[in-house]
């Protein structure tokens, strides 16, 4: 069937690229407080951002100076040399110097801009780089309960697009915004310089500026807000549809179907149309202002340059100074759409930074030099939601070197056991004793050094074979390595790979089956020599008759020395333990050996008639 | 290729007089736009000759007068191009949707959801900026670029030569760039997807990550992927950074070449200085058209591989469709397969099944995982047509009656339910033209028993559903879905392991009640638990593929197979749950004398059995 977006309703986070955001806070584009937090980002780098700045202000220096240059031409070459004060020649070496100067100044600026460019990238790049790594660091460190409430998707998001997000405020929105303010200033001083009557005049038209964004920028945070708001929409309703495109067509609602979308897609192009004419109005208002500026410039320099007030070079140069003065103006918009992504982002990103993790290292950790492997339930009660207790009153101890099986219906509380002897989650009531010590006294890393897990998903990491029995412990040489496999019986599956231990395998281990995933995952546990071992070894499906009894053989041994706790859905393994606990309903109901409670005829009994010879019964056919 | 073309072409012809209107105008204000620096030309030949104010105050009214011209010229074409991408856009998005609303189960399957959501917002939108943008800046550039060096020719050939050699060389130098700013971005967006991957891996394995302590290992490995990221987005940055230092550089030498060339014929009077003048604003006129050219061609490339991929999909084509020669009378119920054989690629899920049952009769499907079952009854409505064999209803093959009567029809309760983010009223009568009438709501909700739980929301019916609403438990979104097929009034009502999430009481209730209303309708269930499957006038047993047993519950209760063997598993099971009750039972006794109202005695029920209770 085609519901692959689970539940009630088919939203995905942006997983497959940010289509659309959940939680799309739509706002400000400027936060003062979310800012400050940003900038601190860049504080380790603070010299280099200075650098980054001198160079901006001298790039936008030497962008004024081709006006500049061109004045000089006019007045000081071509004017002498048309009324016959300056020499043919003296106005053609003249010319040259002038020539020369600017091709200088051009080949300075043009590298001082790729200098300062490159600059910012790095140091931009560097500060959401050191982010993007600090927001990992987190959340390597958050307990598995958040990760139980936050789906993969979400979380991939805020590592990804959203920090790419705030990497472009950085270096493109702040410094270009840096850059048009210096420009601005910089060419309005220009202008002042040459000719302070003239300024003033072109400064005419800065109000008439100011009024039109201010106009526009108010329209344009409402239409940009009104599109991202209605895109995500089209792009959520797309998903779901998608997602649910069996029930759809299983009810033949494709036309109403269809209508809805319509009516989503209708608003977001009336929205976009909207964009559209705001802004085939503002540009050519702006640029009109721009000409009309030109032109008033002229009327009013002629009348100077005509009473010997102004020299007609220095007009020339108002006249191109004036096409950079409004630059700036007409990008404002993309400047806004970035920014305005960027405060979303880092919102959400902040958001979870400051989500603090509940399973915390204590002060002064217990280190014990040697750990013989004994553990007791004390008490202990625990529940993943609060209420609904999952363990009730669990009490029992393990000596060290000691093998127990616990069994019990689905929902009894096996699985939980396991992850709370290595500490994934803090139990509510009653405390859990490693060698007499409160594991909580303890560090984590510490109590799961002691601790080997094999899960029953076996999870394979993209790497080689080796790569995924040794992890990232660089003391595991390859000839423990081979050990390892060798003892769980995985070696002969693995030397049949066409690289052996070097076979690259991918995420998820597609490549290889469930039967040999397991069998990896066991080695993978036997690798690290932990004093206790828990197997998480639930009915998986489909292993073919020889991995099953690689499987089982491998069992019987991992357990021998050590302190070993197995979820059991094979007989082999529960009746080669020490001892078996009974769970039902979070709690101990009963517990001794396979023969004694065989005896006693109670749930045990009945659980094994169920899962244990049921099943034997039914695998012959199976295979069959 | 070419049929990416012909669809181009034909969202091009529903705009074709806006489009046209839009890029006249544009052409009119490019065209406009050439004059003015004729009138500055002659403001400075009249300032270094000594004319009247009047004649300059006169040319600068007409500057004003022609940049107005020029920019609602340009505003109107603007707005006329830009505005017909977003209907474009909007059209080609209805479209798609239309499309993809065509196509069979199976096409959803092997197409991933994410990948079509990336066809339907990334290359979208690179089409739509081809279309717009791209119609825009290439007439703007192009009429830009052909009336100034008409202008220039007109003024002085030898400088519109020098500024004529210098065009192509630009857009050259700025399309080299943009393809190497693209490859290297190509390479970032590659080493992106490294980095997801990597997170991914951790965020999916970090019970493995924290069991092994590699917390610090994965830190030192993510660190090392988002270096390298780092690092190519650097890379990118080095050739990206090169194209505005070289445009100013390019601009800086032409301007630099009028001025020294311009500037020494002006010293031999051959060119007034109005004349260099003009020239200098010619060009600034062409400086951005010039780098245009080269940004345009990149545009209209990412469209283009854009616009194939979209092709793409409007070319798949369904593979379930409506007959050529439909049958349309009503349909009774009578459900038959004759000899049906099924299979996804080389995988034989189902073979050579064959079973009747009556109109009003009912069918149950039994048997363990992947063997068969869901595709078994997914063949009924043509979610995937069957490669061998028949499926008749009411004696007509399923394949003449036309899709919607067929799936109006039927009623059906999927496996993993799927509700959409709408009111639960809504999502109730998912399946009716009009909304249900609030009594038909109350059945509905009585008969999946979802009302009790309604009940107890505070917005009833009206409550939403999903993220923006609330989460509905597995059980409340199962009987949803059983609300939803019962409320759509269908012929043949299948449950597709409907009640998995359902607790047994519940599902007895619910039961009790579907038999009232399945009185007079077909009905097919698939199921895991005895207690579901046991009333039925025919149980078929599914062991890969085939039919293994078949008859009423009693006759697979004498036959001691498979059906007997699960049946006994499910009475262990059974007293396993007794057992916790009693004990519950005798903890309340002990506690308190009154008299219980016991938990509904199943197992009690079950022992009852095996007599039919029809």
């Amino acid at each position: 069937m085609g519901g692959r977006g689970g539940g009630g309703g088919g939203h995905h986070g942006g997983g497959a690229g940010g289509f659309f955001q959940e939680d799309e806070i739509l706002g400000k584009a400027y936060d003062a407080t979310l800012t400050r937090r940003l900038v601190g980002y860049l504080a380790p780098y603070k010299l280099w951002v200075a650098l980054a700045i001198v160079l901006l202000l001298v790039q936008s220096l030497a962008q004024i100076v081709p006006p500049i240059i061109a004045k000089e031409i006019v007045d000081q070459a071509v004017i002498p040399a048309v009324s016959g004060a300056l020499a043919r020649d003296d106005a053609f070496a003249r010319l040259a110097v002038l020539g020369i100067v600017y091709l200088v100044v051009l080949a300075i600026g043009a590298a001082i801009r790729y200098g300062q460019t490159i600059l910012t990238t790095w140091v931009g790049q560097k500060a959401m780089y050191d982010l993007r790594l600090e927001l990992f660091r987190h959340l390597q460190f958050l307990p598995l309960g958040f990760f139980d409430r936050n789906p993969v998707g979400r979380l991939m998001t805020r590592i990804t697009n959203d920090i790419d997000a705030l990497t472009d405020m950085v270096t493109r929105g702040v410094v270009s915004i840096f850059g048009d303010i210096a420009m601005v200033v910089l060419i309005s001083g220009a202008m002042l310089i040459l000719d302070w009557r003239l300024a003033l005049v072109t400064f005419i038209s800065l109000p008439i500026l100011i009024a039109l964004t201010a106009y526009f920028r108010g329209i344009m945070r409402e239409s940009f807000r009104a599109i991202r708001i209605r895109l995500a929409r089209v792009n959520a309703f797309l998903n779901e549809t998608l997602s649910g495109m069996a029930i759809v067509q299983l009810f033949t609602r494709e036309k109403p179907v269809f209508d809805a979308f319509d009516t989503l897609n209708r608003d977001l192009l009336a929205a976009n149309q909207g964009q559209v004419r705001a802004m085939s109005v503002f540009q050519p208002t702006v640029n009109f202002t721009r000409n009309a500026t030109a032109a008033l410039l002229f009327v009013v320099g002629a009348n100077w340059v005509m009473d010997a007030q102004l020299s007609l070079g220095t007009l020339v140069a108002f006249w191109q100074l004036l096409q950079n003065f409004f630059q700036p103006i007409l990008d404002l918009s993309e400047k806004y759409n970035i920014m305005q992504a960027a405060m979303a982002s880092s919102e959400r990103v902040f958001r979870l930074l400051d989500t603090h993790s509940t399973i915390l290292d204590p002060q002064r950790p217990v280190e014990l030099p040697h750990v013989r492997g004994e553990i007791t339930f004390d008490n202990v009660s625990f529940a993943y939601n609060e209420g609904e207790w999952v363990l009730r009153d669990v009490n029992f101890k393990i000596t060290a070197g000691e093998s127990v099986a616990i069994v019990g219906a689905t929902g009894a509380g096996k699985t939980s056991i396991i992850s709370l002897i290595s500490r994934f989650y803090d139990v509510q009531k009653g405390r859990i004793l490693l060698d007499g010590v409160d594991i909580r006294d303890m560090r984590q890393a510490d109590v799961r050094r002691h601790v080997g897990v094999v899960l029953q998903d076996p999870f394979i990491f993209a790497g080689t074979i080796s790569s995924n029995i040794r992890l990232n412990e660089a003391s595991i040489s390859d000839e423990q390595v081979r050990a390892a496999a060798q003892f769980v019986n995985a070696d002969k599956f693995i030397e049949r790979l066409p690289q052996g231990y070097e076979t690259v395998v991918t995420e998820r281990g597609s490549t290889l089956s469930v039967g040999q995933k397991q069998l990896l995952a066991f080695a993978r546990a036997i690798a690290f020599n932990p004093e206790i071992l828990l197997v998480l070894d639930e009915a998986t499906s489909s292993v073919d008759t020889e991995t099953e009894h690689l499987i089982q053989d491998a069992l019987a041994k991992l357990m021998v020395g050590r302190t070993s706790i197995i979820i059991a859905h094979r007989l082999s393994t529960i009746q080669n333990v020490d001892r078996i606990i009974v769970l039902h309903k979070g709690r101990v109901v009963e517990m001794g050996t396979h023969r004694d409670l065989l005896q006693q005829r109670g749930t045990y009994h009945r659980l094994y008639e169920l899962q244990y010879r049921a099943h034997e019964a039914e695998s012959p056919m199976k295979s069959a | 290729m070419h049929s990416s073309r012909a669809t181009l072409l034909h969202y091009l012809g529903q705009h074709k007089v806006k489009l046209l209107t839009g890029i006249l105008l544009v052409a009119g204000s490019s065209f406009v736009a050439v004059l003015p620096p004729l009138l500055i030309g002659r403001i400075v030949d009249a300032l270094t000759t000594g004319a009247n104010l009047d004649l300059i105050g006169r040319l600068a009214l007409i500057m004003v007068a022609l940049a107005a011209v020029e920019n609602v010229l340009r505003g109107l074409g603007r707005l006329r191009i830009l505005d017909s991408s977003r209907r474009i856009e909007y059209g080609v998005r209805n479209d798609l949707l239309a499309h993809l609303q065509t196509m069979h189960l199976a096409y959803f399957q092997h197409q991933r959801i994410g990948d079509l959501m990336a066809r339907l917002t990334n290359d979208l939108q690179a089409v739509r900026q081809m279309i717009g943008f791209g119609i825009l800046m290439l007439t703007n550039t192009l009429m830009t670029l052909l009336f100034t060096f008409v202008s220039m020719f007109g003024v002085n050939t030898k400088l519109a030569l020098i500024t004529l050699i210098l065009t192509p060389i630009s857009s050259y130098v700025f399309w080299t760039i943009g393809r190497r700013v693209n490859r290297r971005f190509e390479q970032l967006q590659s080493q992106f997807g490294d980095l997801s991957a990597k997170a991914q891996e951790n965020f999916s394995g970090i019970r493995v990550v924290k069991a092994f302590s590699q917390e610090e290992d994965e830190i030192r490995a993510f660190a090392k992927v988002n270096r390298d990221y780092l690092n190519k987005a650097v890379d990118l940055a080095m050739v990206n950074g090169l194209l505005w230092p070289a445009m100013q550089f390019i601009l800086g030498v032409a301007l630099l070449t009028i001025l020294y060339v311009g500037g020494q014929d002006a010293i031999e009077k051959q060119l007034t200085i109005g004349q260099l003048v003009q020239f200098v604003a010619y060009l600034q006129l062409i400086s951005w058209p010039m780098i245009a050219l080269g940004e345009v061609t990149n545009m209209i490339q990412q469209g283009a591989a854009s616009l194939g991929r979209l092709q793409h999909i409007f070319e798949a084509r369904p593979a379930i469709t409506d007959p050529i020669d439909p049958v349309t009378t009503p349909i009774k119920g009578a459900v038959e397969f004759k000899g049906i054989s099924f299979a996804y690629g080389q995988a034989v899920v189902l073979r050579d099944i064959s079973f009747s049952v009556p109109a009003g009769g009912s069918l149950a499907i039994v048997g363990p995982t992947g063997s068969g079952k869901s595709t078994l009854v997914n063949l009924i409505p043509r979610l995937f047509d069957a490669q061998q064999g028949e499926i008749t209803i009411d004696g007509i093959d399923v394949k003449r009656y036309p899709l919607p009567q067929l799936r109006r029809a039927v009623g059906y309760v999927p496996q993993e339910t799927f509700l959409f983010s709408v009111p639960l009223r809504e999502n109730v009568g998912f399946g009716r033209d009009t909304p249900l009438a609030e009594s038909e709501l109350e059945w509905a909700g009585d008969v999946s028993q979802l009302g009790k739980d309604v009940a107890d929301f505070p917005a009833r019916y009206d409550t939403m559903i999903g993220e923006r609403g609330v989460t509905l438990s597995g059980g409340q979104k199962q009987r949803t879905a059983i609300a939803r097929a019962v409320a759509k009034d269908p012929r043949i009502l299948i449950l597709d392991d409907a009640l998995s999430a359902v607790d047994t009481y519940t599902e007895a209730e619910i039961l009790k009640r579907l038999r009232g209303v399945m009185r007079e309708r077909t009905s097919i269930v698939v199921a895991h638990r005895i207690s579901t499957v046991k009333d039925a006038d025919e149980i078929l047993v599914l062991d890969d593929g085939v039919i293994a047993e078949r008859g009423t519950h009693r006759d697979l209760l004498e036959r001691n197979g498979l059906y007997a063997a699960m049946y006994r598993r499910q009475l262990l099971e059974e007293e396993l749950e007794v057992d916790e009750e009693q004990s519950e039972h005798d903890k309340r006794v002990r506690t308190s004398t009154a008299p219980e109202q016991g938990a509904p005695p199943r197992a009690r029920r079950i022992d009852e059995m095996p007599a039919d209770q029809d």
